[in-house]
C-alpha cells in the first residue's frame, strides 16, 4: 500500500489510485477539473518521498525543479510514501542592512534574514513590517550574495516604498514571505539563446536572472532590454555595460520612450526587441514589469515562435488599488 | 482486433507528448485568425492553453473527462457573445491544418474532425 502524507496527517492510496483521488475520496479538499493530466488545476508541492514523473509530463522545468506535480497523474508505486503540501510560504525574521537609491524614483534595500532563505534569483518575497503591512517585492541578489536585495519603486502616497524612503533605518526588523515565482534560470542548455526584457523595476529579477545564468556558464547570446520612458527611469546602467564588457554573450540595451541617446535606444520596447531579436524560436524568455507591456510582449513572442515553457512571465501587479491614484502610479508597484 | 482498432487516435499519435507538440501550432493559429482570436484571448496564457490542450485531448479519442453537458456549461457565455457556425468551421479547419502539418495520417485527422463535429450541437448550445 501506498501512502500520502498532508498537513501531518497520512492517507491510504488503494491500487492504482492517484494521489487526487486518494486524497479527495478521504475528504481533503484539492483543486482540481480535468483530473487528466492537462489543465493543472491540482497542482501540489512534494516536500517528501519521490514523485514518478509521469506526475511531471507537461511542467515547467521551473516548477519541477521546485518539487511541484500534479496529483492527478501521481500514481504511486506500492509501498512508497509521499509528503506533500500546497505552496503556503512562511515568514522569516530579518532586518534591513543598508537603504541606498539606485535612482530618483527607486531605492535599493538590502536585508539579511536570521537563516540563510532558500531561493533562486528571480524569484519574489513579501516583505512583512512589524505592523503587518506588505508588499511584494522581487529579489535582484543571488543566493550565494548572503544579502537580499531588493529594488523598490517610490510611489507617490505608497505605504511601503514611502516607510523605507523615509523612515526606515538600518537595523530595522522586518519579516520575509516566500520566495515565490516561477522566474528564474535553470541549468541546461548553454547555447540556448535567452531573451530577458523589463520595465521599471522589472529589471530587479532580471538583474538576479541574468548574473544567475552568466554564473552558471551560459554561453549562448544573452539579450537584456531594460524599458522605461525616460533615461531618468533606467539604473544600474554603469553596472550593466561592466558586465557586459566581461561577458561578450551578454548584449545590455536600455531603452526608453522618449530622450534617447547615442547610448540608450528610443521606441516602443517590443519594436526593438523584434528589431535586435527577429526570429526567437527556441529561445528561452523572461519578461518582467508593468503588466500590460508583460501580456503584449508575451503574445507577440509566442506567436513569433517561443514556446509557451519557455516563457517566463512576472507581471508586477499593484498591490491595492490606490484611491485617487491613476493607473501609471501603481501598475508595476513591486 | 488490431491495434489500430483498439487503440484511441491519441495513443496512435503519442499521446501526451503529442498533445504538447500540437496544442501550441493549434493555439498559435487560432490566436492569429481575427475572425476567432477574441474567444481566445486570455490574460493567463497557460490556463488557455490547458484547456486547448484538453479539448485536443478529447477530441483525439484521450483521457477526458469532459461530457456533452461540460461543453454546453462552457460555452454557453461565449454562445451569447456571438459564436456561430462560422467561429466553429474555423476552429475546426485550424484543427485539420494542425493535425496535418504534425504529420498525422489523413485516416486518424478525418477521425479526429468527426469526433470535433459531434460536439458541434453542444458547443453552439442548440
Amino acid at each position: 500500500m501506498a501512502k500520502v502524507k498532508h498537513e501531518s496527517s497520512w492517507y491510504p492510496l488503494e491500487p492504482g489510485e492517484s494521489v487526487l483521488e486518494g486524497l479527495l475520496r478521504q475528504g481533503v479538499s484539492v483543486p482540481n477539473s480535468c483530473r487528466a493530466g492537462a489543465c493543472q488545476s491540482c497542482l501540489m508541492k512534494a516536500v517528501g518521498g519521490a514523485v514518478p514523473e509521469a506526475a511531471r509530463v507537461g511542467l515547467k522545468d521551473t516548477l519541477v525543479a521546485q518539487g511541484y506535480f500534479l496529483a492527478c497523474t501521481c500514481r504511486l508505486p506500492e509501498g512508497t510514501e509521499l509528503e506533500v503540501a500546497g505552496a503556503e510560504g512562511l515568514r522569516v525574521p530579518a532586518r534591513i542592512s543598508a537603504l541606498s537609491p539606485l535612482s530618483r524614483d527607486v531605492l535599493k534595500v538590502s536585508l539579511v534574514t536570521d537563516a540563510p532563505l532558500d531561493y533562486r534569483a528571480g524569484q519574489y518575497v513579501s516583505l512583512v513590517r512589524e505592523d503587518g503591512l506588505a508588499r511584494s517585492y522581487s529579489l535582484a541578489s543571488l543566493p550565494r550574495e548572503g544579502v537580499l536585495e531588493l529594488h523598490v519603486r517610490l510611489i507617490t502616497g505608497g505605504a511601503m516604498s514611502g516607510w523605507l524612503a523615509s523612515e526606515a533605518r538600518p537595523g530595522a526588523r522586518v519579516f520575509l514571505q516566500g520566495p515565490a515565482g516561477s522566474c528564474f534560470y535553470v541549468p541546461g542548455r548553454p547555447e540556448q539563446p535567452l531573451l530577458l526584457a523589463g520595465t521599471g523595476t522589472g529589471l530587479a529579477p532580471l538583474y538576479g536572472i541574468v548574473r544567475d545564468a552568466l554564473e552558471a556558464g551560459h554561453s549562448g547570446p544573452i539579450w537584456l532590454f531594460h524599458g522605461a520612458r525616460t533615461p531618468a527611469g533606467l539604473y544600474l546602467r554603469e553596472e550593466l555595460r561592466g558586465l557586459a564588457e566581461r561577458h561578450p554573450q551578454l548584449h545590455y540595451r536600455p531603452c526608453v520612450l522618449e530622450g534617447g541617446t547615442r547610448d540608450i535606444a528610443e521606441g516602443p520596447l517590443d519594436v526593438l526587441i523584434r528589431a535586435e531579436c527577429p526570429k526567437p524560436v527556441g529561445w528561452r524568455a523572461w519578461l518582467c514589469g508593468d503588466p500590460q507591456l508583460v501580456l503584449s510582449l508575451r503574445k507577440k513572442l509566442f506567436l513569433s515562435g517561443l514556446s509557451l515553457k519557455d516563457l517566463h512571465a512576472d507581471s508586477f501587479l499593484p498591490s491595492v488599488p490606490q484611491a485617487g491614484a491613476s493607473p501609471t502610479d501603481t501598475a508595476g508597484a513591486r | 482486433m488490431s491495434d489500430a482498432v483498439t487503440k484511441s487516435v491519441y495513443e496512435q499519435i503519442g499521446g501526451e507528448p503529442a498533445m504538447a507538440a500540437a496544442v501550441e501550432v493549434f493555439y498559435r493559429k487560432v490566436l492569429a485568425d481575427d475572425r476567432i482570436s477574441h474567444f481566445f484571448e486570455d490574460v493567463d496564457m497557460e490556463r488557455q492553453a490547458a484547456k486547448q490542450k484538453a479539448f485536443l485531448t478529447m477530441v483525439t479519442g484521450g483521457p477526458s473527462s469532459y461530457s456533452g453537458k461540460d461543453m454546453r456549461a462552457g460555452h454557453a457565455h461565449l454562445v451569447k457573445q456571438g459564436l456561430n457556425d462560422m467561429h466553429f468551421d474555423a476552429v475546426a479547419g485550424h484543427l485539420k491544418e494542425t493535425l496535418e502539418e504534425l504529420g498525422v495520417p489523413a485516416p486518424l485527422v478525418a477521425k479526429v474532425l468527426a469526433i470535433a463535429e459531434s460536439a458541434r450541437a453542444d458547443v453552439l448550445n442548440r
